[in-house]
């Protein structure tokens, strides 16, 4: 029966306090188990060879001398996967991506794996294997990659989305534009307009836990996989595509994440243990070393925008448009086309235009990361939004105001707006304390906006109640900040009872149909959709139970604060059935109690977010740093306002990182030179200020409670909100991200000249 | 692998020199094991140091500091009257890593790793700390500057080990200071670093030592940079030319943690403000 998940104004009890996390303690005592704590009788230790070089063809591979040293149990390269994508370009790109075929794409391209007895046997097979490279010509520059004689990455590439259809191979894999109105127009009308150029460098979601996983499958084409993963629904079938399994005979286990952000939405090597587990028909584990993680996951886009906006003398923007280039490693992205999608989602515009290029190079496949594609869009946005509004002589943030969207406005990327909170958060944003702190010599503020669409999707949810009362609810998204605190207090809420009564499992995938992956802002909007149905199915059962122990009518039970309650005066005499009398009767009134739900979670509310934050630069360093940070966001409604406010901090911090100092770095050869903490350089504590949090609640529509998702919203403003503060504490305008002491330093010492 | 824990430095010295393949030393381990792990060694023997009695003194006095071999750099920043002698010393082993790194880190190792980043060395090479070498053919005595040759390389023969760094006698109005850059602000590795050491009569600078590091393969001393502050109150002319000295003597490299230009600038940045920080615990003042 569908439910209606239509928004209503409804009073709560539970949610919307600040209970203990369930997984607390396992997770501080150590007994929580991650993607590397699974252990099998009889497993084997995989590793995987990568290649040393940028782009080369693997001419030979010799396998004899490893498959001869004792110990090595299983020996695979490219050929031993066969090709069972039916034609599928998108799959053949991930089972590439897994294992080179012929050609390797980017330094750290897997070209070979063993498995062996222990991880000596292992690393010293590894460097039994001998890989006859032929070095090609390579790009790493997003940039470079677009002019005319780069070298190709793939050769069967023709760039998507322009007419008429091209002929020739290009590393632009796909235009795409979004926009209306007349922009050429719209700029002859503006009194000042203001056009510059940004770069971003490649990012890393720096994730502490490394990718994980035990693989077994046997020769009858059955097999588990215990895995870090945010989608172990999609690995399950992605797994099963490439491999020629059926879906139902791989079951797969998500174990605790130790952090995702993206970067574990994507198989890497988990075809390649399964396989290998296949091969030597034993588990096999395969855990990645940081170095391998940095090579070969998925990091973001590095960027490359060029922004033109015009306006009135009276703040009114007349046009704007972007072109925005990203590359996506070495296989087609639609991280370009996000990019413009987003890019202007926070106003109100007449004649908007932005084109995104998406492009190849030799660099590990880009994956999502937090609001794939936005901070780096809102990066050169708001840095001419601020200039736009300096050179008008304007308050930045009344500039921004005077053009937020709202109710109503068509957005920049197709749909009309509903109740959106970009205006609230700015307003919010102008009246905060923080914007009276008194700014010092050398300090700068800066604001700016963001926005992300947020994703629903399919979602699928049991709920079991116990003969003592106690609730098990399963889900199959998995519990990357919170959520299952956030999904017990909707249970509890909906059936009336304790919030300790309900414990909740991430269901593995022979125990819910599908749910997909926890990306998109997605877990607690539609897991905490369908946890609400499943207990409002729940209800209905327990009140059938108690209809028939009182023998009226189901239609006279309504429940009441978790318990059954008996309708109409001709009832007066029965006295209410709790949750727990029912239960505990259950084995005589029917048998187990159980609610359940699968849904489609369309209309995921879209989310904004205003961010301001004080810096203070060292002139002579050019090192900064953040004085007072606050995030400003609409979470629709706050289930767990803890983790709300975790997500918004989370957020903030890992844009501070990608702002201030974390790029990839790439030599002249093509390789990688920090695939490491120690130079790729996330934030420590002593590197961030208390992040100040500020939680509004504009209810979604589409949500029964108003919740929208609020876990990617945070990372979007970071870059620009810093890059503004910079740029007026130094007094030039900066255009990199990362702002690193070195390219503050020049940019002051240029201005200077 | 062998892994040894002798009790004396006899016992270790014969078990380093009759060892025929790669032999290392473990203090701390918190480069050793890095590096093993990452698979850029592989020893034949471990030996470690920790349980040797001697090795584990810490001795501090006006007339002279011996810090052993394994005395976790913690230590250091414990000792109240080794902060009062040697202030730049101890800010610069408590630069190290982290307190879990510091822990277990030492300054000996610190100095035998040969990273041109070190944090203590260029400090212990401004104090003018001398290295006591123990081997088969008995002990030696050598200045600091002097065991560094290059990143990754010491003058130690293959059956030596370092037993102690001593710093000199404290006379007159000394004191030291040593400042690093990094992007972060702990958890990172010198892009440049300055440490210096003054003596002051009446407020003039009599005696200094002027060294940088991580702007060539090895720590360098500058004496132009010393011979600009010896006779200065620190005034902004001596400074200049304290400064232009330490950008000449620099030779670093373009690479990830930095560029020649930057590290250039910046070493003059670190010298000046660690030069007036030292001055002013000497007591000076401007
Ligand atoms: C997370 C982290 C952060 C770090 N941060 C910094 C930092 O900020 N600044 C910095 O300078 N370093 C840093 N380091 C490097 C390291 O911690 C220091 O170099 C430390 O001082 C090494 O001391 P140890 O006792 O651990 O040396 P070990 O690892 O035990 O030894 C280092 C090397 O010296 C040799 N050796 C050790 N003792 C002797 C001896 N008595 N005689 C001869 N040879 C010897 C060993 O064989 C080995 O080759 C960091 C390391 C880590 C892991």
């Amino acid at each position: 029966m569908p439910y209606e998940t239509d928004y209503t104004n409804q009073g709560f009890t539970k949610v919307g306090t600040r209970v203990n996390r369930p997984d607390g303690v396992d997770k501080v005592t150590g007994r929580a188990k991650y993607g590397a704590d699974a252990n099998a009788a009889g497993q084997l230790v995989g590793r995987v060879l990568r290649s040393p070089h940028a782009h080369a063809l693997i001419t030979k591979i010799d396998t004899s001398k490893a498959e001869k040293l004792p110990g090595v149990k299983a020996v695979l390269t490219g050929k031993d996967f066969p090709d069972l994508t039916g034609g599928n370009r998108g799959l053949m790109d991930i089972l590439e991506n897994c294992m080179a075929r012929g050609r390797a794409l980017y330094d750290g391209h897997a070209v070979a794996a063993v498995a062996a007895i222990d991880a000596d046997t292992a690393n010293k097979a590894l460097k039994l294997i001998k890989v006859t490279y032929k070095q090609l010509a390579h790009v790493t520059d997003v940039d470079e990659a677009i002019k005319p004689g780069a070298p190709i990455i793939h050769d069967w590439v023709r760039t998507a989305g322009v007419t008429p259809a091209p002929t020739t191979a290009s590393n632009v894999a796909q235009r795409s534009e979004f926009g209306h109105g007349d922009v050429d127009a719209g700029l002859a009308q503006a009194d000042v307009i203001i056009e510059k150029s940004f770069k971003t460098e490649q990012t890393h979601q720096g994730y502490i836990e490394p990718h994980a996983c035990l693989a077994t499958l046997g020769p009858d084409g059955s097999g588990e996989l215990w895995v870090t993963t945010q989608g172990h629904f999609t690995f399950r079938n992605v797994c099963a595509s490439l491999l020629g399994l059926e879906v139902a005979k791989l079951k797969v286990t998500s174990s605790e994440i130790g952090g995702g952000f993206g970067g574990k939405t994507h198989v890497w090597t988990e075809p390649v243990a399964l396989q290998l587990s296949r091969k030597a028909n034993r588990p096999v584990k395969l855990v990645m070393s940081r170095d391998e993680v940095f090579r070969a996951t998925g990091p973001t886009s590095s960027t490359s925008v060029d922004v033109k906006i015009g306006a009135k003398r009276n703040g009114k923007i007349t046009a704007a448009t972007a072109e925005l280039r990203y590359q996506s490693g070495a296989f087609p992205g639609m991280w370009a086309m996000f990019g413009a999608m987003t890019s202007f989602a926070c106003y109100d515009l007449k004649n908007v235009k932005s084109v995104g290029f998406d492009v190849l190079v030799n660099r590990p496949k880009v994956a999502a990361y937090r609001a794939p594609s936005a901070p780096m869009a809102a990066f050169a946005v708001e840095s001419v939004v601020d200039m736009l509004a300096a050179e008008l002589g304007m308050d930045a943030v009344d500039f921004r105001i005077k053009n937020a969207a709202k109710k109503g406005t068509k957005a920049s990327y197709g749909p009309v707006y509903g109740p959106i909170g970009i205006g609230p958060t700015l307003d919010a944003v102008k009246n905060h304390p923080h914007m009276k702190r008194k700014l010092g010599k050398n300090q700068g503020r800066g604001v700016a906006c963001g926005f992300w669409f947020n994703f629903g999707g399919q979602t699928c949810t049991d709920l079991n109640i116990g003969v003592d009362g106690s609730v098990n609810l399963t889900v199959g998204t998995v519990d990357v900040g919170g959520s299952r605190a956030s999904l017990a207090l909707i249970a509890a809420e909906e059936l009336g009872i304790d919030y300790e009564q309900v414990r909740v499992t991430i269901g593995d995938t022979n125990s819910l149909g599908h749910n997909d992956t926890t990306e998109g802002s997605r877990g607690t909007f539609s897991s905490g959709m369908a946890t609400i149905f499943a207990a409002r199915n729940a209800v209905d059962v327990l009140k059938q139970r108690a209809a028939a122990t009182w023998d009226i009518p189901v239609e006279q039970v309504i429940w009441e604060a978790g318990e059954a309650r008996a309708k109409g005066r001709q009832n007066n005499n029965l006295p209410p059935l709790s949750l727990k009398e029912i239960a505990a009767k259950s084995p005589r009134t029917g048998g187990p109690i159980a609610g359940h739900n699968e849904v489609v979670a369309d209309g995921a509310g879209v989310s904004f977010a205003s961010h301001m934050c004080d810096v203070e630069v060292d002139p002579e360093t050019g090192a900064t740093k953040i004085l007072r940070y606050t995030v400003v966001q609409d979470a629709g409604k706050a289930i767990h306002p803890d983790y709300v406010e975790g997500q918004f901090q989370g957020g903030a911090a890992q844009g501070i990182g990608w702002a201030l100092n974390e790029e990839y770095i790439y030599g002249d050869d093509g390789r990688l030179q920090n695939a490491g903490f120690l130079d790729y350089r996330i934030p420590v504590c002593s590197d961030l200020p208390f992040i100040d949090t500020q939680i509004l609640e504009i209810p979604n529509p589409n949500h029964p409670y108003g919740v929208r998702g609020v876990g990617e919203t945070s990372i979007v403003p970071p870059l620009a909100a810093i890059g503004n503060a910079v740029s007026n504490a130094v007094g030039v305008r900066m255009t990199h991200v990362p702002m690193s002491p070195p390219r503050i330093l020049n940019a002051i010492e240029t201005a200077k000249e | 692998m062998r892994f040894e824990s002798p009790t004396t430095t006899k016992a270790a010295a014969t078990l380093l020199a009759s060892e025929s393949g790669i032999a290392h030393v473990l203090a701390g381990g918190t480069d050793l094991l890095v590096r093993m792990k990452m698979g850029a060694i592989e020893p034949d023997l471990i030996v470690d140091i920790k349980r040797i009695e001697s090795l584990r003194t810490l001795k501090v006095a006006a007339a002279g500091v011996q810090i052993g071999a394994a005395v976790p750099a913690v230590r250091l920043s414990e000792s109240e009257k080794l902060r009062n002698l040697w202030p730049g010393v101890v800010e610069a082993a408590n630069l190290i890593g982290s307190d879990q790194i510091q822990g277990r880190c030492t300054v000996v190792g610190n100095l035998c790793n040969a990273s041109p980043a070190a944090d203590s060395v260029p400090a212990l090479i401004a104090a003018g700390a001398k290295a006591l070498v123990v081997g088969p053919k008995g002990k030696r005595r050598v200045a600091v500057e002097k065991v560094v040759l290059g990143p990754g390389r010491t003058s130690l023969a293959r059956d030596e080990f370092i037993e102690a760094v001593v710093l000199p006698a404290r006379t007159g109005k000394s004191a030291d200071a040593y400042l690093r850059f990094t992007p972060r602000t702990e958890m990172d590795i010198a892009v440049v670093s300055a440490a210096i050491n003054l003596t002051l009569s009446r407020g003039i600078v009599q005696s200094a030592k002027v060294v940088l590091g991580a702007v060539a393969p090895t720590a360098v001393v500058v004496p132009a940079a010393a011979k600009a502050l010896i006779g200065s109150k620190l005034d902004d002319a001596a400074l200049d030319k304290m400064v232009a000295a330490c950008r000449a003597a620099c030779n670093p490299i373009d690479d990830k943690r930095g560029t020649i230009e930057y590290r250039t600038k910046v070493a003059g940045v670190m010298a000046r403000r660690a030069a007036l920080i030292a001055y002013e615990r000497a007591g000076g003042s401007k």
